[in-house]
């Protein structure tokens, strides 16, 4: 069954077409990758389906309710979560403290009720605080819990960065290249983080570069290519796939030279 | 060991300064000046909260003044009526201007608020009958008796130690506001808003409406500005144009900057710090500026997280 509908999405700047026409479906529980080679369009697709950006023509439906357009906080609060890349965390909060701010959406109290501190208030606090500490044990952040942000070292920042999009409880979430400059080893890891995120029941949408990452983790791909999709499939179709071929690798006749 | 540093200090405030000096009214005037400034400065320090350089804070002083000024003056309303009505205004226009330029961050945003004071300033000497102009309006009651069922509350201040009466008042409004204050930035609020600092696109993604927070952090910021203007009008029982100029949108500024923006109590102890001093170097007058530029300067180099960094910086010096 599709949790999130992308339909005839396109994105125009000025005279650049961006994304141009794109459709696809996510099933809910399924890992799902969009790849392009650089400048194919796919930040953008990213924040169009995040509403960081309205579309120019088109629409993304989350259950059969469109979110295009909403303002970005909205579509968070109806279970569309983006994550960003390392460095957007909130750097002078300790680790636990971005993902128990994270658990905002949660909470029951009013805006008085955080004013006096209510009883409400109280409770909301202490349970997101033992949330934030079993997202964090579960990432493997639990060790640097107590940190400041900003000196943790590269690689637990992105982890870091997916709790706080984890303690937002999504729907689906959205992964800004999770394994964008990682060694192998890291990348290894990553993949059994991500793979985590979906046995915890939230479907994940990821927009990457690297192939191999991806073609290791994903239930189905998406390839764009100058903002149009070229193909669509499970990774073995796609390997095959001529026109991602040509996408990635150029024309053979270029290749050889003839 | 911490609440007794705060009761002491209380007792000091409340009780050692106004038996010292009940009958001197110039000295009580110092440190009734310097809380109603202080009230002013702790809005500031809450726009700093969310990332927000906010030089614009002398505009709401001065529409607080001119609404007290206007209701007591003109519409013969109670004081203790219209104090509160000119934080409810403030708050409003700050809502209403706040909405659009909240938008705008570091630079951009601190030149519009700057431009914003001189615009109030402005439009109150040209509002005709409204805010008579340049003359400004002089004929400002002190506040009367304050009643509630026959019972009276709080005597008209002409019938009592009028400077004792205005002190009290000061020193009643910084601690409720300082309280205020120190809630928001220690509940979940202050999260919101330090969250709004460090980083506006991570905020919105995890579901936090930061268009509607900003401007709650302004809003009151606004409110804490009218009130503490709408009291320097009843106690000087005038208000002008040039009541609260850009100079004074400043110095709320820079009062923050030197007592420490990271601390709740930084711009109390900032203005009392440079206020204080100020008068205590009157006879320095015509350079008083040099020296206040010089005192910033020497912050900024060897304490810019301001005078209450003072212990942890001295604390971590012994550590090594």
């Amino acid at each position: 069954m599709s949790i999130l509908q992308v339909q005839n999405l396109s994105k125009r700047f000025g005279g650049l077409v961006a994304v141009d026409d794109v459709s696809f479906e996510v099933d809910a529980g399924e890992i799902l990758s969009v790849i392009g080679p650089n400048g194919a369009g796919k930040s953008t697709l990213f924040k169009l389906i995040s509403a960081f950006l309205p579309p120019t023509a088109g629409q993304v439906l989350l259950q059969g309710q469109t979110i295009s357009g909403l303002a970005p906080h909205r579509v968070a609060q109806l279970g569309v979560v983006r994550t960003f890349q390392e460095t957007t965390i909130f750097k002078e909060m300790t680790a636990l403290e971005n993902v128990i701010i994270a658990h905002h959406l949660r909470s029951h109290a009013s805006l008085p009720g955080f004013f006096f501190n209510s009883r409400q208030a109280r409770a909301d606090e202490a349970a997101f605080r033992d949330s934030a500490e079993e997202i964090l044990d579960y990432l493997g952040l639990g060790a640097v819990k107590h940190e400041l942000a900003r000196s943790l070292p590269h690689g637990y920042l992105r982890a870091l960065g997916i709790a706080i999009g984890l303690a937002a409880e999504p729907k689906i979430i959205l992964l800004d290249e999770p394994f964008a400059g990682m060694n192998p080893e890291e990348t290894d890891r990553s993949i059994e983080m991500v793979r985590g995120i979906r046995e915890r029941g939230v479907t994940v949408l990821l927009v990457e570069h690297d192939m191999r990452a991806v073609m290791r983790i994903s239930d189905r791909i998406v390839v764009i290519n100058f903002g149009k999709k070229i193909a669509e499939g499970n990774p073995r179709d796609i390997q095959n796939n001529d026109a991602v071929i040509e996408a990635y690798l150029g024309r053979e006749d270029d290749e050889i030279g003839l | 060991m911490k609440i007794l540093g705060v009761c002491l200090l209380l007792a000091v405030y409340l009780i050692g300064v106004p038996y010292l000096w009940h009958d001197s009214p110039y000295h009580l005037g110092v440190i009734t000046t310097a809380s109603a400034l202080s009230l002013v400065s702790l809005g500031v320090w809450l726009t700093f909260m969310i990332g927000r350089i906010n030089i614009g804070q002398g505009a709401f002083a001065l529409l607080g003044g001119y609404v007290m000024a206007i209701l007591t003056a003109k519409a013969g309303l109670s004081f203790w009526l219209s104090l509160p009505l000119a934080g409810l205004a403030s708050a409003l226009f700050g809502v209403l201007v706040g909405w659009p330029i909240l938008r705008l961050r570091g630079v951009y945003f601190a030149m519009l608020t700057l431009s914003l004071t001189e615009t109030t300033r402005l439009l109150a000497l040209n509002g005709g009958a409204i805010t008579d102009g340049a003359s400004g309006i002089v004929n400002i009651p002190v506040p009367g008796e304050l009643s509630l069922f026959g019972w009276v509350l709080i005597p008209a201040f002409d019938q009592t130690n009028q400077h004792l009466a205005f002190f009290f008042l000061a020193a009643f409004l910084l601690i409720l506001g300082y309280a205020v204050i120190w809630r928001a930035a220690n509940s979940r609020l202050g999260w919101i808003f330090q969250s709004l600092q460090q980083n506006e696109d991570l905020a919105t993604s995890i579901g936090i409406n930061i268009a509607k927070y900003r401007v709650i952090a302004y809003a009151i910021c606004c409110a804490m500005g009218g009130i503490g203007g709408a009291f320097f009008t009843a106690s000087q029982q005038s208000i002008y144009p040039s009541s609260f100029v850009v100079t004074d949108s400043v110095y709320f500024m820079l009062y923050c900057f030197l007592g420490g923006l990271g601390y709740t109590f930084g711009p109390v102890v900032g203005t009392f710090v440079l206020f204080v001093s100020f008068e205590l170097l009157h006879g320095l007058q015509q350079y008083q500026t040099l020296l206040y530029a010089v005192v910033i300067i020497a912050l900024m180099l060897w304490l810019p997280n301001g005078l209450l960094s003072l212990r942890k910086v001295l604390s971590a010096g012994r550590q090594q």
